[in-house]
Parts: structure tokens; C-alpha cells; sequence
């Protein structure tokens, strides 16, 4: 049935594609860049994408549950959180710096090839799925394993928090695009574990930055157990 | 509303000690009420779980699905003959340990009375709801919540390191069993899943899944029961917990691991094999004569009532073990024998090593020492508790007309009847165990001598035995039922068998009662009167004969020609209390004769040391044999395994990216 609505609107599906490689280029560019205020502005373009995907799909398909999903994607991932980064990033004033653990080109190509695995990977998943979104569910997936490399190689607190935050995104994406969402009471627990993982992670900012004077994660490493 | 089943009030129980124990916590500084009212009303409730664990036995098989635990995996319960035998072994000794508990309670003194109460009547709910579950999920449950409730109260004091550590290894051994029942569970539930016992008893595995199943729970149970070479945790945690929850402990806890046991071995699995039973005859001969001998050496009352319950313990191992033998040779009757005398002398030694714990808190508290060293002539300031722990030690040593001889008496029994078994080396094997089991006996006779005479005989050792006092009037009368409880389950024996008979017919299809109470309650004949009875009631009458006439003739012939003088102090200028026989001194011979069984370290001062010290270490070489390899293979392992721990987040993230690629690549091929 969604099948062939899909069919009868192809401005849809194309503006949806639209956006996943949108959100892929944002992918790569997070991956790319070396200052966290950008880094911020690029987490929410990147959520006012997902907005934009999921609001497209929610009324092309009549998925009303999906508009409530949108709305929340926007008050949380477009204005909230951002807005506390911002503050955090000012308080801690660690507009500028990044450090990654291995140059960018490599990273770049690294990403490139988690790309293509992604996409083989999604290929038998996209052909069971029979929503009108399912070309993207590779993509979807490229977002969360470039994220988690994003995790990966920053070596500073405040990009790993985002690159977790992007992930999210990819996660939420990819669930939009392959079932038309998860059930509202899974959305709704992920938004408040993402909301609370934001806070913890706020004040721990604080404490490392206290007890090693710098954000850098690497001086955690002399914290293990012997 | 539904009528009410005698298993609805057994639950009914349970759930008032909990709400007992809850009312503790929510009040947690109010000492008058948890001591003067929670800890009695949960002893009257352990007589009402009594009672009616008296009226189930007899009655057929009660089930019900209680509606707790996980979506679709509700608590199964089960009131049948064996667990009805194990509630009333609870009801009845917790009673008495209970009302004494109320007297024993002091403030200030390990946890807060609070948590202390909540804990030890979670204990007793979990160890209730460990005998009516029916499933292997609801056993699971209740069997982790006792053994956690059990940690915490042997951790009372837990300011000291030695009893952190006691408590750890305690709760480490117990966890290791718990999967080696978990394990047995999941073998007997075979490939269907289903965890209900019913579910158990119709599976058939063949092979030697049974066997592996039955080995499986041997272990899980053993580490509770503390048959060796499981046993270290024992003597180390029953002696560091409060004296109630040592009773506890000794006289209940190690019952459920028998319970389980039987379940186990008779109800659920569908055969049972002659190996198993040698299997357990060894071990359990092996634990009673390590216990005992062990107990005879030690210088602590408390950890010699441990060793001693380790012994005990292996004498009910034995007789299960004699009961698998029979059974599987198709004689149901002598099986009946065999699983009476292990199920009698559990009930008893609940009954006397709850005496004799509770016996050794009154002293612990008149006087602060747990050494026997500076102990010593308790019996003039503490008459109560002096008398009432002989008839403890007389019960543990194996004398009639007390509880400890009908059962071991019973065990012996069975194993005359061996020669008639069908297979060769049995039959000639078997006798020399009965010969081990009467060594154990004796000197499990000679460990209580020593208990009874060091603490309450003789001059006292030290200058502040002279202020020691007795127990309090709450301590006497749970001292008093536990001791009429020794009495009594000694002289109606037959009363007792009865009881047990629908319980052997549960799991054997035979039955005692016919034949022994044949010749009226006063003899007891187990097979037939020709072969051997015994008349408790007799030797008491010639007991309470004899003693006024032996002290009638002492005062007649010798009252008044009896003058003091000083003793001829074989030329010593002084005589002191510390010249009388020591512990050490009286288990010397033993330690001799024994020696192999230890490892000794000792050390002799100098003759000129003007300030000399003698120490003497004895200590468990199994200790060293198997649990520090053990200990220092496992810390191997987990150093190679700490390699993986490098503490860099980006390492631990990639293993996760690693993993995650690995899944996504696999799931698609």
C-alpha cells in the first residue's frame, strides 16, 4: 500500500534522497572539520535535515506519529541541544581547538570506505524494507558508522559528545527511513536518554576539566586500573 | 474468595516475615520494638509455619502459579511431602533461634537492628520460598536472595577485615555453586525450555545427561552444604556471624542445600544410578571424617561447632548416598531406611547445633571469648545455658536417649543390610564404611567433650569469667525449646518416623512406618525386632533410675568423710587455673594420630626466652592443595584478559566500531 503511494508522489521520494545525501555531505564535512563552533552549526544543519526528511515523509505517507517525531527532532536536535552547546562550549571556552588523532585525508578515505561497506551492508536490508524511503537506508547507515569514526579519532571531549549526538541522527534516520519510525514510546525513551546523556556529559565536561586542567580525554588514560 | 490451601497459609508465612523484616526497616532505630516485639512475633510465626508444614506432610501434593516474576514466567509453588518434612525442620528451629535472637539483640552491637531484622527475616522467607518453588526460575530467586541475605548478616561486623573476608569467600564459593545449579536446571530441562519442575520430572534425558545433571547440582549443592573439598568458606563464616545467624546457618541453610539435593537426585531426575550413590558415600565419609578431626583440634568454640557441622553434614551425605545404592537395586525398603536416617539426623543436628551456636553466643556475650583458651568453668556462673549446652553436646556426641544416637543408630542400621545387596565388591566395601562412620562417632563424642568440658568445667582461665552472666529469660526458653526439641526427637522416635514416612514413599515408594511402629511407640524396630531395636524410653527410665541411686549411695557411704585439704601440688609452689588441661593439650593426641590430615606450622620459644610464646597454627591443606592454585589460575586469566584494557576511550571505541562492522558484515552474508 505505502509502496505504491510512493509511486503516486515522486517529488517526495526525491526530495527525501535529497536529504540523505545532504545529510551524508554533513556527515563528511563533521568528519572534516577542525573547530567545534562549526562543528555545532554543522550537528544542527544537519538536525534541521532529519526534520525536514521526516516531516516529508510523515505527510506523504500519513504517518501522523511521524509528525510528532519531527517536532521533537526540532525542538531537540535543532534548537535545544545545540543551544547547550553553545553555552557549554562558551563557559569552557574551547571554541577553536581540535585535535585528531590521525590526520584528516586519512580519516576522509577511511570514511569513504565505511561508506561503501555501509551501502553493501544496507543492500539486502533495503530490499526486504518496502517503505518509500528504503534507497536510503544505506545512507542512513553510512551517517552512523562516520559518526562513530568521528568518535573514534577526536580527542577531546566536547567533538565526541557531538559525534555521539550525530550519530543519534543517523540512528534516528535510519529508522524513519526503513520502518517509518520506531514506535513512539522508543522515540520518545531515546530523546530523554539523548536529553540526559547531554546533561551528564555537561557536568563531566567540568570535573575532567577541573581535575586535568583541559578537555583532552588522552590524560584519562593515566586513570585506569593498574 | 477462594478457599484457602495449606500452601496459601505457608505463603501467607513467608510474606509476614518479610512484612516483618520491612516494619524493621522503615523503624530502624527503634530497638524496643524490633527486639521486644518484630523478633517474637516472627518465632510465633515460624511455629505457625511449623504447625503447618505438621498438617501438610501428610496431605497430597498442593500447587500454585503465583502471578510475580517476569512476563510469562510466573513463580511455580509446590507444597508436597519433602518440602513440608524441610518447612517444619525451618519452622521448628527458627522458632527457637528466633525468640533467642530477641533476647540476644543488643544495641550498638554490628548492623542496626533495622536491617538486621529485615535481613534475617528475608532469610527466612527465601529459605521457605527455596522449599515450595517448582520451578527452576523461583528456586533461582530464592535461592540467591538467601544466600545474599545470608552474606549480609555473616558481614555484620563488618569493620573487621578477617570477617569481610569470611563473608566474601563466602558469597564467592556460594556463587560458583549457584551455577553449577543453574546448570543442572538447564540440563534437566533439555532442550524444551521449560524450567517447571513438572516439566523436569517428565523429561527423560538418556546417555549420561543424567549423570552430568546430577554431578552438576552435586557441586552447586555441595558448595552450600560444605561437603568437601567445597567446605573452606564453612568454618570461616559460621563462626564471624552473630551467634542466631550462625544457628541459622549450621541448622537450616546447609538443609536447604540438602533438600535440593534430594529433590534433585530422587524427584526430578527420572533414574538413579548405583555410582552416584558410592559417589556420595565417599565424599560424604571423606567430609565427616575431615570434620570431625578437624573439629577436635580447634581452639575456637565457634569454629569447632563449624568443623563439627561439616561432619554432620557428611553423615547425611552418607546415608543419601547409602539410600542411591539401595534404590538402585531395586529395594525400596532399605532405601527407606537409609533416607530416614539422613532425613532424622538432619532434623536433629537443625535442633542440637542450633543449641550449641545459640550456647556459644550466651558465652560470647557473658565474656567476650570465642577462645577456648581463656575460657573454662562457665558452669558455676551460668547454670542455664551450662546444662542446657550439655544436653547439646550429648545430642552431637552421638548418646542416647538424645536425638543425635537414633538417627546414627538408624544409618548403621542400613548399613548391616548391605551384605545382602546383589553385587560383590559392594557388599564387602560396605561394611568397612559403617566401621568409619562408628570412628566418626566417637570422635565426634570426643569433640564434644572437649567443647563442653574446656568452656563450662573445671577452674575458669581468665580473672572476668568471674562476671559472666547468664542468659536473659527470652535466650533460656529458645535455648529450653531447642533442647526439649533434642529430647523429644529422641525419645519418639517412632513419631518421628511416621512423619517421615510419606516423605520416603514421595521419593522411594517405601516406607518405615509399618514395620517399625509395629511393636507400639516405645521400641523402635526399623526392619524387624529380631534383627535390632531400640527403646529410648527404657534407657531413659534406667538413666533416671540410676542417677538418684548412685546419688543416694554417694552421700550415704561417703557425705561427711569427705575433708579439703590442699591438693599435693606435686612439688609446684603454686597451682593456677591455667595448669588444667588446655584445648590444644586434649586434641594433642588427635593432632597426632592425625597428622597427615594437617597442615601445622609451629613455634617453640627458646628455653632461655625470659618472655616465652608457643604458637601452633593448625590449618587446612586443601587450603593450599586446590584453592590458592585455583585462585592464582584464575588471577592468570584475568591478566591476560586486563591486556584488552588498555584505558585509551578511543581504543574502547574501537572495539565497539570493530564489532559493530564485524555483526553488520556477517549478518549480510
Amino acid at each position: 500500500m505505502n509502496a505504491m503511494l510512493l509511486n503516486a508522489v515522486p517529488l517526495a521520494s526525491q526530495v527525501i534522497n535529497l536529504c540523505a545525501a545532504i545529510m551524508l555531505l554533513l556527515g563528511f564535512a563533521m568528519l572534516a572539520q577542525r573547530r567545534v563552533l562549526t562543528l555545532i552549526n554543522l550537528f544542527m544543519l544537519q538536525g534541521l535535515v532529519l526534520f525536514t526528511s521526516t516531516l516529508i515523509v510523515a505527510l506523504s505517507t500519513h504517518q501522523n506519529h511521524l509528525l510528532w517525531s519531527a517536532a521533537l527532532t526540532l525542538l531537540l536536535k535543532v534548537i535545544a541541544l545545540p543551544y547547550i552547546l553553545h553555552r557549554l562550549i562558551r563557559r569552557l571556552s574551547v571554541k577553536w581547538d581540535i585535535e585528531t588523532l590521525l590526520n584528516i585525508p586519512t580519516i576522509m578515505l577511511i570514511g569513504i570506505a565505511l561508506v561503501v561497506v555501509a551501502f553493501n551492508v544496507a543492500q539486502p536490508i533495503s530490499q526486504l524494507s518496502g517503505t518509500i524511503t528504503r534507497a536510503t537506508i544505506g545512507i542512513a547507515l553510512a551517517c552512523v558508522l562516520l559518526a562513530f569514526l568521528m568518535m573514534i579519532t577526536r580527542s577531546k571531549a566536547v567533538p565526541q559528545v557531538i559525534a555521539f549526538l550525530a550519530m543519534e541522527n543517523g540512528l534516528f534516520f535510519a529508522a524513519t527511513s526503513a520502518t517509518y519510525g520506531m514506535p513512539m514510546v522508543v522515540e520518545l525513551g531515546i530523546a530523554l536518554d539523548v536529553m540526559v546523556g547531554m546533561v551528564i556529559l555537561g557536568v563531566f565536561f567540568f570535573q575532567i576539566r577541573q581535575q586535568f586542567d583541559s578537555l583532552d580525554i588522552r590524560h584519562m588514560e593515566t586513570r585506569r586500573e593498574p | 474468595m477462594r478457599q484457602l490451601l495449606l500452601i496459601d497459609w505457608v505463603l501467607i508465612t513467608a510474606l509476614g516475615w518479610l512484612a516483618i523484616g520491612l516494619v524493621g526497616i522503615v523503624l530502624p532505630r527503634n530497638f524496643a520494638l524490633i527486639s521486644r516485639y518484630l523478633f517474637p512475633l516472627g518465632a510465633a510465626l515460624a511455629l505457625v509455619l511449623a504447625l503447618l508444614a505438621l498438617a501438610a506432610i501428610g496431605a497430597a501434593p498442593q500447587v500454585r502459579i503465583l502471578p510475580l516474576g517476569l512476563p510469562d514466567l510466573p513463580f511455580h509453588l509446590r507444597l508436597d511431602a519433602l518440602s513440608a518434612f524441610f518447612l517444619l525442620l525451618l519452622g521448628a528451629t527458627a522458632a527457637g533461634i528466633s525468640i533467642y535472637a530477641a533476647g540476644y539483640l543488643r544495641p550498638g552491637e554490628g548492623t542496626a537492628p533495622g536491617l538486621h531484622c529485615l535481613l534475617y527475616h528475608g532469610l527466612l522467607a527465601s529459605m521457605a520460598m527455596v522449599m515450595l518453588a517448582d520451578d527452576g526460575y523461583a528456586f533461582m530467586v530464592a535461592w540467591e536472595t538467601m544466600a545474599l541475605c545470608a552474606y549480609f548478616l555473616v558481614a555484620s561486623e563488618h569493620r573487621y577485615a578477617e570477617i569481610r573476608r569470611a563473608a566474601y569467600l563466602y558469597l564467592l564459593i556460594s556463587h560458583v555453586g549457584a551455577v553449577g545449579i543453574l546448570l543442572a536446571f538447564g540440563v534437566m530441562a533439555g532442550s524444551a525450555g521449560d524450567y517447571t519442575f513438572d516439566a523436569m520430572r517428565e523429561f527423560s534425558s538418556n546417555g549420561y545427561w543424567p549423570s552430568v545433571a546430577f554431578l552438576l547440582a552435586l557441586f552447586g549443592f555441595g558448595t552450600k552444604a560444605g561437603i568437601l573439598p567445597l567446605h573452606v568458606w564453612l568454618p570461616e563464616a559460621h563462626p564471624v556471624a552473630p551467634s542466631p545467624v550462625s544457628a541459622m546457618m549450621s541448622g537450616i541453610i546447609l538443609k536447604t542445600a540438602i533438600y535440593g539435593m534430594l529433590r534433585v537426585a530422587f524427584d526430578l531426575l527420572h533414574v538413579q544410578l548405583g555410582w552416584w550413590g558410592v559417589l556420595l558415600l565417599v565424599i560424604g565419609l571423606a567430609s565427616a571424617l575431615f570434620g570431625v578431626i578437624f573439629a577436635a583440634v580447634q581452639t575456637d568454640m565457634k569454629r569447632l561447632l563449624a568443623y563439627s557441622s561439616i561432619e554432620n553434614i557428611g553423615l547425611v551425605f552418607v546415608g543419601i548416598g547409602l539410600a542411591l545404592v539401595f534404590k538402585s537395586f531395586q529395594l525400596p525398603n532399605l532405601a527407606a531406611l537409609a533416607l530416614t536416617a539422613a532425613l532424622y539426623h538432619c532434623l536433629n543436628h537443625a535442633f542440637f547445633k542450633s543449641l550449641l551456636f545459640l550456647c556459644t553466643g550466651s558465652v560470647l556475650h557473658a565474656t567476650g571469648e570465642r577462645n577456648l583458651g581463656k575460657l573454662g568453668g562457665l558452669i558455676h556462673h551460668m547454670p542455664w545455658v551450662a546444662w542446657l549446652a550439655l544436653i547439646g553436646a550429648l545430642a552431637s556426641a552421638g548418646l542416647p536417649p538424645l536425638n543425635g544416637f537414633v538417627s546414627e543408630w538408624l544409618l548403621l542400621q542400613g548399613f548391616l543390610f548391605t551384605a545382602g545387596l546383589p553385587h560383590g565388591y559392594l557388599n564387602m566395601l560396605l561394611p568397612t564404611v559403617a566401621g568409619a562412620v562408628a570412628l566418626i562417632a566417637a570422635l565426634a563424642g570426643f569433640a564434644m567433650v572437649k567443647f563442653f568440658g574446656v568452656v563450662f568445667l573445671g577452674q575458669p582461665r581468665e580473672e572476668k569469667l568471674a562476671q559472666a552472666h547468664d542468659a536473659g529469660r527470652l535466650e533460656r526458653l529458645g535455648l529450653l525449646w531447642l533442647a526439649a526439641g533434642c529430647v523429644l526427637l529422641g525419645l519418639l522416635p517412632n513419631v518421628v518416623i511416621a512423619l517421615l514416612d510419606p516423605v520416603t514413599r514421595q521419593l522411594l515408594g517405601g516406607g518405615l512406618s509399618y514395620t517399625a511402629a509395629s511393636h507400639g511407640w516405645w521400641l523402635l524396630a526399623p526392619i524387624s525386632e529380631d534383627r535390632a531395636s531400640y527403646s529410648p524410653a527404657i534407657f531413659l527410665v534406667s538413666i533416671a533410675l540410676f542417677i538418684p541411686l548412685v546419688y543416694w549411695a554417694v552421700r550415704r557411704y561417703y557425705h561427711g568423710r569427705l575433708t579439703r585439704v590442699a591438693a599435693w601440688d606435686c612439688g609446684f609452689p603454686l597451682q593456677t587455673s591455667r595448669m588444667q588441661d588446655t584445648a590444644e593439650g586434649f586434641g594433642q593426641p588427635i593432632r597426632r594420630i592425625f597428622s597427615p590430615f594437617f597442615k601445622r606450622t609451629r613455634e617453640h620459644p627458646s628455653p632461655f626466652d625470659t618472655q616465652p610464646r608457643y604458637r601452633s597454627i593448625v590449618e587446612d591443606p586443601l587450603w593450599y592443595w586446590l584453592y590458592l592454585p585455583v585462585a592464582r589460575l584464575v588471577e592468570h586469566g584475568t591478566r591476560l584478559i586486563a591486556f584488552l584494557q588498555q584505558g585509551r576511550i578511543a581504543i574502547y571505541l574501537l572495539y565497539s566500531f570493530v564489532t559493530l562492522l564485524t555483526l553488520l558484515v556477517l549478518t549480510r552474508g
